[in-house]
């Protein structure tokens, strides 16, 4: 494939924020989200023809003869050269995840530079102080996420790994001049670097042992016969994987070095994947413009934890007590963040809440992926749950950020009622909401629905774990549907115009996405995304009896919601009551926020920082200080000797003459 | 009686001990002046004195002397100018006052 | 003499301190300093393009441009230069900062004398790092040393004169050390004392200094050396001196002279002695692990803004001799590489300091914020350096750091796999945990400073940058955002520098 197109997706972005970044102070509001807005669009197409190209062109480069799915590299430029082997370079790596992700990544993208056209104006048509420098970080954000989807090594991985990292920094803190969004932005930025440590930590380990940073070497090493679909050399593949094998058999602390590397790659994805115990930063970051939230913190760089682990998924296949930590901390995530969500009051927590718990879904949809096991199903099925999701909960959000920007609260306590006067938000709502609670036909079902086939196939447990969560996730998302649009609706004060529904801008996206939850259910996704390539019947593994299950478990999930939300009744309340410490730690979101103020606040600030200033400016500047005391102590108590008055030296003389006169005498004698 | 060296010796030790004694222990600069004079007259008696006893056919210890003599007067009168200027400024002619040039 | 082309990054500064010396007004002393720095980026450039171009027609010298003229026979000490990678990536360093900071000390009072000794200052920088023969090139480190106490001392600010006597006094007594062992090294430096020489080259090529000596004089030249490049515990000078030190003078003292302590080591204890270097590197490695973290988390807590900036420069510097002394070609082009990313944000950052400073009268972190609304163009400058810093992909910082790490990672385990035990292991993982704790201290500093509402109201009547002050800040973005965007041309100019001769002694890769 000519690598043309591909440049032009990466570096269409980059200059887009770079011409917006530096002079979009002087142009007009409106020309430069228009601007921004076309940028992405162009990209959205180039990215589209793209995904297009690979997957229908047939073309050698990218299936081969079996069928199979290949990787391909369209261009690879050395960036940093290490040493000879250990090289990083800039590359367009394309294969069905990645090729997903670029559809996934322009289609939000765009709809939210659209949404925004109109959501970063009040009602009187004024634009956001920093309009421009929102597009331009925007732009920013766009070119990093396609990077990292695209990377052809997973230092490239890494670097635009920290790029979007910088770019939700700058996009959670867009209100500057809030606190809560200051320390909201500070707090997502250090909560991901702490978990980025651990990723480049595992880099390199992995990179030691298997000496390259290249995605097609590394994944190539654990299967036979995969160098063919990974277009390595087979000797390659070969001398990789008597590395790998040798290194897996060094152990370090009871577990095996690529164990170790394995866990901590997966560490950094649990910081942007905000898994449990690094989740604190997501809820946070709510505090970004809505349209952000819905960017980047519900469609695209949350799931880039999934989508390094599911590139790195041959890998994690090898060492298998690796992929059970991935299955826990996803299970154990996604039902905690399930369990918060019932309780949050701020209609964006509840959705970033859910938004953790979904994730954590495809996490575990990973986790028990087993090539056995229905050729991986867990793997396509996470895949699938991250491109339905990605529309579903962007559109969620981007309903959210409607009702915000026409209420002017973030609490559904200042909304209800809002049906008659929003339709079309109400009702692209409720198509997010049926296809998050997993209701035939819309896209969740089906995405869910595999997940929870793979898990049974993995254990019962895990299944059992599982549609309980989907249960819960049921009831919070309809519990904060009738919160929202049912209830009594507040009397409008006078003067005041009722809310109403939003421009042409927001709304179109709404119904686009909505429209897409509505069919992606029905795109065979086995036949595109599979772990090893080869393309596979969607419907064979299809469970009915699955299915049915999972169907009445949300269904019973939204029934329970509506008697107990539908109407202001004192239901909730008498539940609240019937367990009230459960509801409190809910609530509280289990304290982990505090635990985390006491570590770093007390513990690191206080006990660590302070005592280290301490010392330096006490120990050890004071021991640099005393030497110079010293001297001059020195200095004083020599001094007297010379006092200046004559008479003394003159005794001094004296002395020192009789003295010498004496010894001379003695001598002579 | 023969008259010896020694006989011219012994006075000027002492006058000079005087001198020394004088000179360390008076505050007062006019007299350390003087004690040094003194000194300085001492030391001038003794080489008259080798200079008449050893080498008598030869002239240097007297010309020393006289150029002693000389020299000390001139130091005397700026010694003098120098003590009644610190007098004139600070009222004062003890040394132990005298140690504002000193840091 | 005046045929090497090397020479006249000395006589360039020279000729503007004659300049200097016959100028009548400030604009006039603006116009020499700003022609003369712009005529050293202009030779550094110039050659950096020659060395280039020899060394892509296959010359493998370890130095290029050599030249030696006697200057006192029977001692043997010549002035002898001669430049690799290294050290004309030093050179175009050092004239970079030098052009900023003149624009940084704009309207600096009593201007005359500031940039007589500020040239002073620079003509030893420069000539340290052309100088190739031991003696000269430490006549030239003191004197861009001594010219701190008076920059410090007249335009300071604060406990001026505690800090400049604390600055100055601590590095002479670092150059004590040097002294005794760049003696030391002389009259080691060949088998026959009839032939002693003070040029490295020749040094390195015999290689006569035995180990006994070694264990003595690596110690001596790589404190002496060390306590320039802030190396724990001899780093106490850095806050204090920093914080009372004018912008340009913080500038180039955290930019370049700093770098003087990280070159020194390279050049002479680990060029000179790499058996002792080898052995004794635990020694080091410990005390230079200490201060990337140590300084980082004293950063995490300090108010002022120079100090956290010192502590993070202690960090940073740290890491720079942390890597030199893994022994290792990765690590050590890192150590280079984040010498020159450290000088340049570092600079970038003592410049908006100053620039702060100048308009609100106070570093105090807690008397400032929302600085963002009043002036952006600094804030945004501030928000990048504070990116670098933090290793950001696309700026220097990360390029840098990464090289680092890999370099020292690969080393560690080698070691620890050879059976030579897991302190570099330990040291690196300590290492790299820095660049947590460092975005802390820059995050926190961001949100205190920058964001947040407009903490005092009287800072609303302030300007943002003048012409000359985005000039400054200007030209150092872009050498960050340079090193960051295209490190593979820095990592090849500074990596050759590195096969030929060291590591055969060493058997090392």
């Amino acid at each position: 494939m000519d690598s043309t197109l591909p440049l032009l997706i990466l570096t269409i972005p980059l200059f887009m924020f770079l011409f917006l970044g530096l002079l979009g102070g002087k142009m007009s509001h409106k020309l430069a989200g228009t601007l921004g807005t076309l940028g992405m669009g162009t990209v959205l197409v180039l990215a589209y023809t793209t995904a297009f190209t690979y997957f229908f062109s047939g073309s050698s480069e990218f299936v081969n003869a079996a069928g199979e799915r290949l990787q391909a590299v369209i261009f690879n430029q050395t960036w940093l050269a290490f040493t000879d082997k250990l090289v990083i370079k800039l590359g367009f790596l394309l294969d069905p995840i990645s090729a997903m992700m670029l559809v996934v990544i322009t289609t939000i993208s765009f709809m939210v530079h659209l949404y925004s056209l109109g959501y970063m104006r009040d009602h009187h048509g004024v634009y956001e102080r920093g309009f421009q420098r929102f597009y331009a970080f925007l732009s920013l954000f766009s070119f990093s996420m396609l990077g990292l989807v695209v990377a052809t090594n997973i230092f490239q991985m890494y670097i635009f790994w920290e790029l979007v990292g910088a770019s939700s920094y700058l996009l959670i803190g867009f209100y500057y001049t809030k606190p809560s969004a200051v320390s909201a932005s500070k707090k997502a930025f250090i909560v991901t670097r702490f978990a980025d440590l651990g990723f480049l930590i595992g880099i390199l380990i992995l990179s030691y042992y298997t000496g390259t940073f290249d995605f097609t070497a590394l994944t190539s090493i654990p299967v036979d016969g995969m160098a063919d679909v990974y277009q390595v050399s087979e000797q390659t593949a070969l001398n990789v994987k008597g590395i790998f094998d040798s290194a897996a058999a060094s152990t370090f602390m009871g577990a095996s070095v690529m164990t170790w590397a394995l866990v901590l790659i997966f560490m950094g994805g649990m910081g942007k994947s905000a898994m449990m115990p690094l989740h604190i930063w997501l809820p946070d970051a709510m505090e970004g413009p809505t349209p952000v939230s819905a960017l980047i913190h519900a469609a695209t760089m949350v799931v880039a934890g999934v989508y390094l682990v599911a590139r790195l998924f041959p890998l994690y296949l090898m060492e298998e007590s690796a992929l059970e930590i991935v299955t826990v901390v996803g299970a154990i995530t996604a039902f905690y963040a399930a369990m918060v969500a019932c309780t949050q009051i701020d209609i964006k927590r509840v959705l970033a809440f859910s938004t953790i718990s979904q994730i954590a879904f495809m996490m575990v949809s990973l986790g028990v992926a087993r090539p056995d096991f229905h050729e991986g199903l867990g793997y396509m099925a996470s895949m699938f749950h991250l491109f339905t999701h990605a529309m579903f909960k962007a559109l969620l959000f981007l309903g959210a950020g409607a009702l915000i920007h026409a209420i002017g609260s973030n609490d559904y306590t200042a909304m209800h009622g809002l049906r008659k006067h929003m339709p079309i938000t109400h009702w692209t709502f409720l198509i997010g909401c049926l296809a998050i609670a997993g209701i035939i036909p819309f896209s969740g079902f089906f995405s869910k629905d595999e997940i929870l086939s793979s898990c049974l196939g993995y254990s019962w447990v895990a299944y059992l774990w599982m549609s309980m969560v989907a249960g819960l996730t049921a009831f919070y998302m309809f519990r904060l549907y009738y919160l929202i649009f049912w209830w009594k609706e507040h009397k409008t004060p006078e003067g005041h115009h009722a809310p109403h529904d939003q421009p042409w801008t927001m709304s179109l996206p709404l119904i686009i996405l909505a429209a897409i939850s509505c069919v992606a259910g029905f795109i065979p996704f086995g036949k595109f995304v599979t772990w090893k390539g080869e393309s596979y019947d969607f419907m064979a593994h299809f469970d009915w009896s699955v299915a049915s299950v999972s169907l009445a478990v949300a269904i019973i999930a939204i029934a329970l919601a509506t008697v107990m939300y539908r109407k202001e009744n004192s239901l909730p309340e008498k539940f609240k009551n019937a367990l009230p410490n459960l509801w409190r730690w809910c609530h509280h979101r289990f304290y982990w926020d505090e635990l985390y103020q006491f570590i770093t606040h007390k513990i690191i600030f206080n006990c660590v920082s302070r005592p280290i200033a301490w010392f330096d400016r006490h120990i050890i500047d004071g021991t640099m200080d005393s030497f110079a005391t010293m001297t001059n102590k020195a200095s004083e108590f020599i001094r007297p000797l010379q006092s200046g008055q004559i008479q003394y030296y003159v005794w001094i003389y004296l002395i020192g003459a009789l003295l010498l006169g004496g010894v001379t005498l003695i001598c002579l004698l | 009686m023969e008259i010896t060296a020694i006989y011219y010796l012994i006075p000027s030790l002492i006058m000079f001990c005087c001198g020394v004694y004088g000179f360390i222990t008076r505050r007062n600069m006019i007299a350390m002046l003087v004690s040094l004079e003194l000194m300085l007259n001492a030391v001038d008696v003794n080489f008259v004195v080798f200079n008449r006893f050893l080498f008598p056919e030869q002239m240097e210890g007297m010309f020393f002397t006289l150029f002693a003599i000389a020299i000390a007067a001139a130091e005397t009168a700026v010694a003098i100018a120098i003590i009644i200027n610190i007098f004139r400024s600070t009222r004062n002619v003890d040394v132990r006052g005298l140690n504002e040039m000193k840091f | 003499m005046f045929s090497n082309i090397l020479i006249y990054f000395v006589v360039i500064p020279l000729l503007m301190l004659g300049g200097l010396a016959l100028c009548r007004n400030i604009k006039q002393i603006r116009a020499v300093a700003v022609v003369g720095s712009l005529a050293l980026i202009g030779l550094s450039t110039y050659v950096l393009l020659e060395y280039l171009a020899i060394r892509a027609a296959g010359n493998e010298e370890p130095m290029l441009f050599t030249g030696s003229w006697t200057w006192f026979a029977p001692l043997h000490i010549n002035l002898a230069v001669g430049v690799d990678g290294i050290s004309i990536a030093m050179l175009l360093l050092s004239s970079i900062i030098v052009f900023a900071g003149s624009f940084a000390s704009w309207q600096i009072p009593q201007p005359k004398a500031f940039f007589l000794w500020l040239i002073l200052l620079s003509t030893g920088v420069f000539g340290f790092f052309i100088s190739i023969d031991l003696f000269t090139m430490f006549m030239f480190y003191e004197v861009a040393l001594i010219p701190m106490y008076l920059l410090i001392g007249v335009w300071g600010s604060g406990r001026k004169n505690y800090s400049a006597m604390k600055l100055t006094l601590m590095l002479m007594g670092g150059s004590a050390f040097l002294m005794l062992g760049l003696i030391g090294i002389y009259y080691h430096s060949s088998t026959d004392s009839s032939s002693l020489t003070w040029n490295i080259l020749d040094i390195a090529r015999n290689a006569s200094i035995d180990k006994g000596w070694q264990y003595f004089l690596f110690p001596m030249t790589f404190v002496g050396f060390g306590v320039l490049g802030a190396m724990f515990p001899f780093h106490t000078w850095s806050p204090d001196g920093h914080a009372s030190a004018p912008t340009a003078v913080s500038m180039l003292h955290a930019g370049v002279l700093m770098k003087l302590g990280g070159y020194g080591c390279f050049r002479v204890a680990i060029y000179l002695m790499p058996q002792a270097a080898n052995d004794l590197a635990w020694i080091f490695l410990i005390l230079t692990g200490i201060s990337v973290v140590y300084g980082a988390f004293s950063a995490c807590v300090q108010t002022d803004l120079k100090y956290i900036n010192s502590y993070s420069s202690v960090s940073h510097c740290g890491l720079v001799l942390f890597a030199i002394l893994m022994l290792n070609t990765t690590a050590m082009t890192g150590a280079i590489m984040q010498m020159l990313s450290h000088g340049l944000m570092t600079a970038l950052f003592f410049a908006l300091i100053g620039m702060i400073y100048g308009r609100t009268h106070t570093r105090d972190i807690r008397e400032m914020g929302g600085m963002m609304q009043i002036m952006p163009y600094l804030s945004v400058c501030y928000v990048i350096a504070g990116m670098a810093s933090l290793g950001l992909p696309g700026l220097s910082g990360f390029v840098a750091e990464m090289t680092i790490f890999v370099g020292s990672f690969q080393q560690g385990m080698t070691d620890y796999l050879a059976g030579h035990g897991s302190l570099r292991l330990v040291f690196t993982i300590i290492a790299c945990c820095s660049i947590v704790i460092t975005a802390v201290y820059i995050l926190r500093v961001v949100g205190k400073l920058l964001f947040g509402p407009v903490h005092n109201e009287h800072h609303r009547e302030l300007t943002d940058a003048t012409w000359w002050e985005r000039l400054s800040t200007a030209t150092l973005i872009v050498c960050v955002a340079a090193i960051g965007c295209f490190p593979n041309f820095f990592n090849n100019l500074i990596n050759f520098t590195f096969s030929p001769e060291i590591f055969k002694v060493l058997g090392l890769n």
